[in-house]
C-alpha cells in the first residue's frame, strides 16, 4: 500500500511555484519507454562493440560482482516530487502519488537496519521529504545512532510547509547531499526547469544559515554534480574547487564538499538520448571508457537498496529498471524476509546501464570511485 | 575521399603513427600532457582549445573540445565567451593592422 498523501500538498506540488517543472514524467506522457522493460529492450538492441558488461567485467578480473560489507541502507521512500527535471532516473513528478512507502514498510526497513552494521541511512526519493513518514524515518535512524542523508533537490525547502527543515536537519546532524548540475544558471534550469538555480541558491543560503556548509561535520552540505548533457561528468576534484570560488563570489555561499555523478540511460534521460540522437554516441563513450579501477568502489557493493513497496535491489538505478536482488528461490526479495547473510552472499545483477557507473572516474550516489 | 573533411578522421588521428610512429609518439605524448592539470584546469584549458579551434577553425577541434569543455564542467556562457574571445583576438588581429595602412597612406598621400 502506497502512504495516502495529504490533498493539500498535491494540489501545491502542480504549480511551477512550487517547483520547476522541465518536463513530464514519461508515466503522465504515456510514454512507450515508461515500462522499465521497454528501456532495457532499447539499450540490449543497440549495437556496440563492447557493450557486454560482465565480459567487461571479467577482462579487468571480476568473474563475478559480488557485495563487500554493507555499508549503506538506501531508502526510497517515493516518486513523488515537485519537480520533474528532464533527465530524472526515478521518473519522479508531482503525478507519482501511488508509490510512496508507508508506515509499515518504513518499520521492516528499521527492523532490517538492527539486523546490519549498516553505518548510514541513505534516505531518497523523489522528493524525499514529502513522504508523510519521512520525519519518523529520520528520527529513528538517528535515534540508532545512524549518519542520516537527505537526498534534497533544495527547491522543496522553499515550500513554507517544509521552511523548517534546515533548521531540523541541523538539530539532529542530518547530511544534506543536494542536487546541483551546475554553478551557473543556464546548465541548471536547462535540466532542472526555469527558475531552479534562483530557488537552489535561496535554499543554500537557507542551509548555510542553519549552520550548513561551514566545516561542521555534523551539518555536511554536499553538492551532487551531474552533468546536464549527452557526456561524463567533469573530474570531481576540480569542480568542488572551481565551485567553491565561483558561488562564494557569485552568491556568497558556501559548501563542504561536491560530488559528481554521471547520468544513467535509462528512464527520462534515457528517453532524452533517444529524442535527441544522442543514445549511439553516449553508450559508445560509456563502454569505450570503461574504467577497471572503478569496479572496486561500486556502490552496488556495499549498499542495498529499498524501493516504495520493500522490494530489495543492488542500486537505485536497478530499482527503477525492476530488476531486484537475486534470490536463491527465485522469490521477490522483501525486506520483511530481511536476511543479511543470504544477501552478503548474493550475486550483484548487472546489465547494460552499469557502464554509466565505470565509465572515466566512475560514479555512484557517493561520487567518483576511481 | 568524396570531402576533404571527413568527420570519422577524428577519430582516426592515430593512424597518423603509420608513416612515422616516433613522431606520433612524441607528439601524443606532448598533447596528452599539455592538457593535463596544472597551473590552469583541465576546464581552462580546454576553453583555450576551443577558442583556439575557432581561430585556426578546425572542424575537428570544434567537434572535440565542443564535449571536451561540456566535460570540463564548462557551460555555454563560457563557451561561447571564449570563442568570442578568439573573434576578438581574429578581427583585431586584421585591424591594428590598419595603422600599418595608416602610415602608409599617411605617407603616400597629401
Amino acid at each position: 500500500m502506497s502512504a495516502p498523501i495529504e490533498l493539500a500538498i498535491l494540489e501545491e506540488l502542480a504549480s511551477a511555484e512550487r517547483g520547476p517543472k522541465r518536463t513530464k514524467s514519461l508515466r503522465a506522457r504515456g510514454s512507450t519507454l515508461a515500462p522499465p522493460e521497454a528501456q532495457l529492450l532499447v539499450l540490449d538492441d543497440l549495437p556496440l562493440e563492447r557493450g557486454d558488461f560482465d565480459t567487461a567485467l571479467a577482462t579487468c578480473g571480476w568473474r563475478e560482482l559480488r557485495p563487500a560489507p554493507l555499508e549503506i541502507l538506501q531508502i526510497n521512500v517515493g516518486r513523488l516530487c515537485n519537480m520533474t527535471c528532464r533527465h530524472c532516473h526515478v521518473d519522479a513528478g508531482p503525478d507519482r502519488v501511488a508509490e510512496n512507502m508507508d508506515r509499515e514498510t518504513i518499520d521492516l526497513c528499521l527492523a532490517a537496519l538492527d539486523k546490519t552494521a549498516a553505518h548510514t541511512v541513505d534516505i531518497t526519493g523523489g522528493a524525499p521529504e514529502l513522504n508523510p513518514h519521512f520525519r519518523y524515518l529520520v528520527d529513528q535512524c538517528v535515534a540508532r545512532g545512524k549518519h542520516v542523508i537527505d537526498r534534497c533537490n533544495l527547491t522543496i525547502l522553499l515550500l513554507p510547509r517544509f521552511a523548517d527543515l534546515p533548521a531540523w536537519f541541523a538539530e539532529r546532524g542530518v547530511e544534506v547531499v543536494c542536487s546541483l548540475p551546475h554553478c551557473r544558471k543556464r546548465n541548471t534550469d536547462s535540466q532542472r526547469g526555469d527558475g531552479t538555480f534562483d530557488k537552489s541558491i535561496e535554499a543554500l543560503r537557507r542551509l548555510n544559515a542553519a549552520g550548513y556548509g561551514h566545516g561542521d561535520p555534523r551539518r555536511r552540505l554536499t553538492v551532487m554534480a551531474n552533468p546536464a548533457g549527452a557526456f561524463l561528468a567533469a573530474p570531481q576534484a576540480a569542480l568542488e574547487r572551481e565551485w567553491k570560488v565561483d558561488l562564494a563570489l557569485n552568491h556568497g555561499i558556501t559548501f563542504d564538499r561536491l560530488i559528481t555523478l554521471n547520468n544513467m540511460p535509462i528512464s527520462r534521460f534515457l528517453d532524452w538520448l533517444v529524442e535527441t540522437g544522442n543514445l549511439q554516441e553516449y553508450m559508445e563513450r560509456l563502454t569505450n571508457l570503461f574504467n577497471p579501477a572503478t569496479v572496486a568502489g561500486l556502490m552496488c557493493r556495499n549498499t542495498l537498496s529499498v524501493s516504495w513497496d520493500g522490494t530489495l535491489h543492488d542500486c537505485d538505478f536497478n530499482q527503477m529498471l525492476d530488476i531486484p536482488v537475486a534470490t536463491g528461490d527465485g522469490r521477490r526479495p522483501h525486506i520483511r524476509d530481511f536476511d543479511p547473510d543470504a544477501l552478503q552472499a548474493r550475486r550483484i545483477r548487472t546489465r547494460r546501464h552499469c557502464f554509466g557507473c565505470t565509465a572515466g572516474a566512475g560514479s555512484s550516489c557517493g561520487g567518483a570511485t576511481a | 575521399m568524396p570531402h576533404y573533411y571527413d568527420p570519422d578522421h577524428l577519430a582516426k588521428f592515430g593512424t597518423i603513427a603509420e608513416g612515422s610512429k616516433e613522431l606520433a609518439t612524441k607528439f601524443f605524448d606532448w598533447y596528452g600532457a599539455v592538457f593535463q592539470e596544472g597551473a590552469l584546469s583541465e576546464r581552462e584549458k580546454s576553453l583555450i582549445a576551443l577558442a583556439v579551434a575557432h581561430a585556426v577553425q578546425c572542424p575537428y577541434c570544434i567537434d572535440a573540445y565542443s564535449k571536451t569543455c561540456l566535460e570540463k564542467g564548462a557551460d555555454l556562457d563560457q563557451m561561447t565567451e571564449a570563442v568570442h574571445v578568439a573573434a576578438a583576438i581574429r578581427g583585431g588581429a586584421s585591424l591594428v593592422h590598419g595603422v600599418q595602412m595608416l602610415e602608409h597612406a599617411k605617407k603616400a598621400g597629401m
